[in-house]
């Protein structure tokens, strides 16, 4: 399913990975995650470091996040008992788990809806949950796949702002998958793009943006030549069709 | 006085659901009684409702000791389900090998003819009220089994694999994610259980006979078939769908209180 994926990721960085429905992006996503095993091939994850020895301790201490395309969150746990949730599984008391649930609640601003139930939130907030839920066991590697592919263009402009953010403040490695060139034009450092099956790398490209980064920079010629190049890499392999990549997204 | 108007809107609302099944009721009561009278139906055959109140009236002492005998042959037998059922449900989910090896003969349980075997029941648990409960438990032990595995088995695949993710116990697992998840299925199998027992108990009752002179309802209808008192046949009969009914309604009110309770505490 995946072939001659070579891949070096810098610590700290923020990588998108694009790609045609079904190429593989979301399995690679999982494999990175230790969630599955490939069948050949190594993945070895040492964020501040190197070696092998590195590999089992981010999988084992779940250094580790993912947040996947729907919040998935748990129905009849407050906002805060969910972000809290990955702490329990982890050992630490309830009391406790809550207590640091707060700081991630409140970076994602939604402190005020803490003793909310999910079913009670917009789409947009639910997602923030997660990603706060995320946050919470202080993650080096962020994995996101399609997080925000089911909100509408406005919300999702507005997270992929705060996701930005985050990144700075937090300085950890993200990885994120989508289907929006827009998206991972304006979100990532670097972008990955993978041809139909099987899924390999047929473009590895530094964004050209600067770091500071807000809605006007959408509208800004840099931006637009960014997504072109992106696009066109997509385009050449086949994988238009039937992504959700069009024209019509050029424009960020 | 918003919540005044709340409770307004409520009363209508119960006034709306509760008026088109008694409207049915008095209709249908009504047409039968007349019917009845009209083509003059000797009433042993069909006995018009006032006949079949007045024999329920006449014998209440008999119907109200045979209607708490066969609820209690249905509760036992229904509490086991619930028991047994939830635990082997909870085991086939921990385990594939148990649920492959198991389940066709759990299902078994389902597609037997309680008729046929309840004669064996009173042979191995003696008659009575053993023979009863247990005659009600494999009627309604099947659905429970179902529903629990069934709901265990509904987690998101997503869900699971974040709980694998930060390294969850097997028993964090199962009570902070599979078991929350699977309650509205669970309730669902208690529901249609809770019913189910109670024909079971009719039906084991049938064969059970009794023991120590507590006769249930199936021996009141067995009887009363005997001297052509169909009145106060249809009397058990009404009493024991009746018992069924108050059964279901009770599940739903504690699986509906519960449901409530597990969103309260987070």
């Amino acid at each position: 399913m995946l072939q001659g994926i070579d891949l070096d990721l810098e610590a700290g960085s923020c990588v998108a990975l694009l790609g045609p429905s079904g190429c593989g992006k979301s399995t690679l996503l999982r494999f990175i995650s230790g969630l599955e095993l490939p069948s050949s091939g190594t993945i070895s994850l040492a964020p501040g470091g190197s070696g092998a020895s590195g590999a089992s301790s981010v999988h084992g201490s779940a250094k580790l996040a993912f947040v996947f395309q729907d919040a998935q969150l748990l129905p009849w746990r407050t906002v805060i008992d969910n972000v809290a949730l990955p702490l329990e599984l982890q050992g630490v008391s309830r009391a406790e788990a809550r207590r640091r649930a707060r700081g991630p609640l409140s970076e994602v601003e939604l402190s005020d809806v803490h003793d909310r139930f999910p079913d009670q939130l917009s789409g947009g907030m639910r997602m923030r949950v997660s990603i706060a839920r995320a946050l919470v066991t202080e993650p080096e590697l962020l994995l996101l796949d399609e997080p925000f592919a089911a909100l509408d263009e406005l919300t999702r402009q507005r997270l992929d702002e705060r996701l930005r953010r985050l990144w700075i403040a937090r300085r950890m490695t993200v990885i994120f998958v989508t289907h929006a060139l827009g998206e991972a034009a304006f979100l990532a450092e670097r972008a990955l793009v993978m041809s139909r099956r099987p899924g390999r790398i047929v473009l590895d490209h530094r964004l050209d943006l600067p770091a500071q980064r807000d809605m006007d920079l959408r509208t800004t010629p840099a931006f637009v030549e960014q997504t072109r190049v992106l696009y066109r890499a997509l385009e050449q392999h086949g994988g238009l069709d039937d992504s959700h990549a069009s024209t019509a997204e050029l424009g960020g | 006085m918003s919540r005044a108007a709340g409770s307004r809107s409520e009363g209508r609302a119960w006034v709306s659901a509760a008026l088109p099944p008694l409207l049915t009721f008095v209709l249908v009561i009504a047409l039968w009684e007349g019917t009845l009278r009209a083509l003059r139906v000797p009433a042993f055959l069909v006995p018009p409702p006032s006949a079949v109140l007045a024999a329920g009236w006449l014998e209440r002492s008999a119907l109200a000791g045979a209607l708490l005998t066969t609820a209690l042959g249905a509760c036992s037998g229904f509490l086991l389900s619930v028991c047994l059922g939830t635990l082997v449900g909870l085991l086939f989910s921990l385990s594939r090998w148990l649920e492959r090896g198991l389940y066709p003969y759990a299902l078994f349980l389902q597609t037997v003819p309680i008729v046929a075997v309840a004669p064996l029941l009173v042979l191995w648990f003696g008659p009575g009220l053993r023979a009863v409960s247990v005659s009600a438990f494999i009627v309604s032990v099947f659905p429970i089994i179902a529903n629990t595995l069934a709901g265990l088995r509904s987690v998101d695949p997503r869900l699971s694999d974040l709980f694998r993710l930060y390294g969850a116990k097997l028993g964090d697992t199962v009570l902070k994610l599979r078991l929350p998840m699977a309650i509205p299925s669970m309730m669902t199998g208690y529901k249609v259980a809770s019913g189910l027992s109670v024909i079971g108990a009719i039906v084991g009752e049938f064969v059970a006979g009794f023991s120590e002179g507590n006769a249930g309802l199936g021996i009141t209808v067995l009887s009363s078939y005997r001297q052509l008192r169909t009145d106060l046949l249809f009397a058990a009969v009404l009493l024991a769908s009746l018992l069924g009914l108050s059964l279901f309604a009770l599940v739903s009110l504690a699986a509906g209180l519960l449901l409530r309770r597990l969103r309260a505490r987070g």
